[in-house]
């Protein structure tokens, strides 16, 4: 079983750190958070995935009308 | 002349999900928090919370991978965006660097705030994240609590807090 995680505390005032456990709800918050950031990364990977095929797609057409690479580039700047 | 002064500090000794640091003296104009850190999962981002509050934090983000820039706006957030830290995937023991610049931190109006954060990554894509923040209180700040977005912080983050007199 992995160990429980943990926070950091450091009381400026006193000077004391103390090392505590999380509790509960914030092992569930924590994990909630993580999921929601993976599923949030995956999202913008497959985005990113999507916009690339429709640029090589673009490209595609373009050079099969007859636009040199030159001309293409040109189109984004 | 601006003197800094170490408040106080703490390099991992084990993970841990977030470090706190509490009862803050009201005896300096500014506080900066200098950070080096690294997760132990996916997740790039660093937030960060004040006093406990989980509302009326908003952020503009000027952010550069090496290849493009962009701009994006935040408003209504439960926490600050403090920067980006070396995600696990990272080359191997290495760490970001950052700095959160609280001016005016016990003042009774709006606290308004800049954060740099940037990745190390010796293999493919870094980071560079610098946050405007805004944290809409009356409060003076008394305490600052820093996690990466639902993971830990490895052993050897690094977190250093210094108040400024006469900014």
């Amino acid at each position: 079983m992995a160990d429980t995680p943990t926070k950091v505390v450091v009381n400026c005032t006193t000077g004391v750190t103390e090392v505590l456990p999380l509790t509960a709800q914030e092992i569930a918050d924590m994990e909630t958070a993580r999921v929601a950031a993976e599923d949030q990364k995956a999202a913008a990977e497959a985005a990113a995935v999507v916009v690339a095929a429709a640029k090589e797609s673009a490209n595609a057409k373009l050079t099969a009308l007859g636009l040199t690479a030159e001309e293409i580039a040109a189109l984004s700047k | 002349m601006a003197t800094y002064t170490l408040i106080s500090s703490n390099v991992l000794a084990s993970s841990a999900a977030s470090v706190t640091f509490s009862a803050i003296p009201a005896t300096y104009t500014d506080l900066v928090l200098r950070v080096s850190a690294r997760g132990d999962n996916t997740s790039l981002l660093l937030e960060m919370t004040l006093n406990s509050a989980t509302s009326t934090y908003s952020n503009t983000l000027l952010l550069g991978d090496g290849a493009t820039a962009s701009s994006t706006r935040n408003t209504g957030q439960a926490y600050l965006r403090a920067g980006y830290v070396n995600p696990s995937g990272s080359t191997a023991s290495t760490f970001s660097s950052g700095e959160i610049y609280i001016p005016n931190y016990t003042s009774t109006t709006d606290k308004p705030m800049s954060s740099l954060g940037m990745t190390e990554n010796n293999a493919t894509t870094a980071y560079i994240a610098n946050y405007a923040n805004l944290w809409q209180t009356s409060s003076a700040i008394t305490s600052i609590s820093l996690q990466v977005t639902g993971q830990n912080f490895v052993t050897g983050s690094s977190f250093y807090l210094y108040g400024i007199s006469n900014a």
